[in-house]
């Protein structure tokens, strides 16, 4: 006996009839998914673009291949349960998440973190900014070409940081390590001659990768004048981080929310004046200096003391009925976290404002015009991790 | 001039290239598994059970209360309490687990177990070459696979073992000077009572009737 099977045929791409301004057939344009499973797409991740040629005429970002339902998660899991799953939004920052996190639950629940946990806040977040950038600029130059070298110079810095990490939290990437009202435990002994050793190390990486790349003719001839994002639209589409500071809007929430001890600290904001590509670049390098700077006096002042609220407590944590919204400048944009508390041992509400998601929904305004080999050059400035993305 | 960018980055690349060969800093592959780095104290993998003692089922100090169950994100934990009671480190009877399973490839490393623990029963391991081909039963450790000794904990995470140590040898010696002020105030409370007793009623007088002699 023989079954016939079936077997759904597979259309990876589409070609379609192209409509001349007279409303009669002119050509043909070409509809391809890129992606899911594309190297260029940062995780999966599928754009069905739409080519005259090479030209792209369309774009429709689909996501939600990664979506393992977070919000939900975290609403049927105690408070502090859902701070390990906070990690695996953005996976490369996950100190920077699990301050968002931690701050919206302080506001939620009335705790203030003590002196010096504002302190380890702060370095580990710069710390983490660091890693973030160096690390965008890597996968931006692989997504034109730059096989390895680059991103391998990163990483070569950010293992440095990473054991920092671990030394301190016990994870390299999922760190888990904020509290709310505090941190989890204290700086091991010599963690801060360590840090301490590498920031002031640093600055030679960052010089070494400018001479590396930010003259280089390609990285130039493949990056400025492409994906402008013009100021009103980056406004309106409420894009925040780099993507907007390089569009040139002064727009910080370190300078604007003052959250922590941000207020404490000399640093300016970079921002861009073309919001192309490489706009976004060389803020992020820039902004590399600007967090080293805050690095310097943070780890030069920070004060002995305890690190967490006498208040807060890990088990039984039952934050009064209410609402709060926390929000802090993560490496990507403004990362944010919304609860709803009706009193018990869970949130009523939970959600996360990503950067990523926002900052991903104006791509076919900066792609439109473009050839499909800027699309990833274009998708790779605007630094998303698709674990916050699809959430 | 046109070219001198990619130029300053090849001078760049071939002085990463050739100080790899002089430069520790510049040189930072490890080649696993013939090279390994030290462990930070601090890192953590899955966790385990700790015991005191030689004897690991007795000497096991989670009393089964099932809080890390419960707090557990993925509820990885799995946990049947035993019906026969021990001593626990300050000498209160208390419950063991019967079954304490940890399926590993559902934990995420948390350690959300061990902060909700207040029994400092159970502690992060640091071992990480775990790798199995069996899918199911090779990663669902139970009981017996979980139980490690307190010297082990010592081993590999020595000032948070000895920070333990402290705090329980502290809240030992606090229940034992508990426990001795409680029989003190016990046996003066009875000596008390006795005293009253004895000034208004008269000691009993015995029996007026005799106790049969044995003879021989
Ligand atoms: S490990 Fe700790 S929390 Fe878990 S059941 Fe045992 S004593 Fe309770
Ligand atoms: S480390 Fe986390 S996931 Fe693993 S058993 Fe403990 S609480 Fe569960």
């Amino acid at each position: 006996m023989s079954v016939e099977v079936e077997i759904p045929s597979s259309k990876t791409y589409s070609v379609l009839p192209k409509m001349g301004p007279d409303g009669g057939v002119e050509g043909e344009v070409l509809e391809v998914a890129m992606g899911p499973q594309h190297p260029s797409t940062h995780g999966v991740f599928r754009m069905d673009v739409v080519l005259d040629g090479e030209t792209v005429v369309k774009l429709k970002p689909v996501f939600g291949y990664l979506h393992r339902n977070h919000e939900q998660i975290a609403e049927s899991t105690s408070y502090l349960g859902s701070m390990p799953y906070t990690d695996r939004l953005d996976y490369f920052c996950s100190l920077t998440n699990n301050w968002a996190y931690a701050l919206s639950v302080e506001r939620l629940a009335g705790l203030q973190a003590p002196e010096r946990a504002e302190y380890i806040r702060v370095i580990t977040a710069e710390l983490t900014r660091l890693v973030n950038h160096t690390c965008l600029a890597g996968f931006l130059l692989m997504d034109m070409g730059a096989l390895g070298t680059p991103l391998m110079y990163a990483f070569r810095e950010r293992e440095k940081i990473l054991d920092l990490f671990e030394a301190l939290t016990g994870a390299r990437m999922m760190c888990n390590y904020m509290r709310f009202g505090g941190c989890r435990v204290d700086l091991p002994a010599g963690w801060l001659e360590q840090a301490r050793k590498i920031v002031a190390e640093f600055p030679r990486f960052l010089d070494e990768y400018e001479n590396l790349l930010t003259t280089n003719e390609i990285l130039l001839a493949r990056t400025q004048n492409v994906g402008v994002l013009p100021r009103e639209l980056a406004i309106n589409a409420s894009i925040t981080g780099p993507m907007l500071r390089a569009s040139g809007i002064d727009y910080d929430l370190r300078k604007v929310d003052k959250y922590g001890i941000y207020e404490r600290f000399d640093f300016r904001v970079p921002l861009g004046d073309h919001g192309d590509v490489y706009d976004r670049y060389m803020i992020r390098i820039l902004e590399c200096r600007e967090s080293l700077k805050i690095l310097n006096k943070a780890l030069a002042d920070i004060p002995a003391g305890p690190i967490i609220d006498p208040k807060a407590k890990i088990r039984g944590f039952r934050p009064k009925a209410g609402e709060a919204y926390g929000r802090i400048e993560a490496p990507k944009g403004e990362l944010g976290f919304y609860l709803i508390s009706d009193g018990g041992p869970n949130p009523y509400r939970y959600h996360v404002r990503a950067p990523s998601f926002i900052n991903l929904t104006i791509l076919e305004d900066m792609c439109l015009g473009h050839t499909v080999a800027d699309v990833v050059v274009i998708l790779g400035s605007v630094d998303i991790v698709l674990g916050e993305v699809d959430r | 001039m046109l070219g001198s960018g990619i130029i300053k980055g090849m001078v760049e690349t071939a002085r990463n290239f050739v100080g790899s060969y002089i430069d520790e800093n510049r040189l930072v592959t490890v080649e696993y598994p013939e090279e390994r780095l030290p462990l930070k104290e601090a890192s953590r993998n899955f966790p385990f059970l700790v015991y005191d003692g030689d004897d690991a089922a007795k000497g096991l100090r989670c009393v089964a209360c099932q809080i890390c169950e419960k707090e557990c994100p993925p509820q990885c934990i799995y946990i049947i309490k035993d019906t026969a009671k021990k001593p626990d480190y300050i000498g209160k009877m208390q419950l063991q687990p019967k079954v304490f399973d940890i399926d590993l490839s559902v934990c995420m490393s948390c350690q959300i177990c061990v902060e909700v623990c207040p029994f400092e029963a159970i502690k992060m391991d640091t071992e990480y070459e775990l790798s199995t081909s069996d899918r199911f039963e090779g990663l669902l450790l139970h009981k017996e696979d979980l139980w490690k000794s307190n010297q082990y904990y010592h081993k590999i995470h020595p000032t948070e073992a000895a920070e333990v140590d402290a705090r329980l040898a502290e809240e030992k010696a606090k229940a034992e000077a508990k426990a001795k002020a409680d029989a003190e105030a016990k046996a003066k409370a009875a000596a008390e009572a006795r005293a009253k007793a004895a000034v208004p009623v008269p000691a009993p007088t015995p029996s007026p009737t005799p106790q049969p002699v044995k003879t021989a």
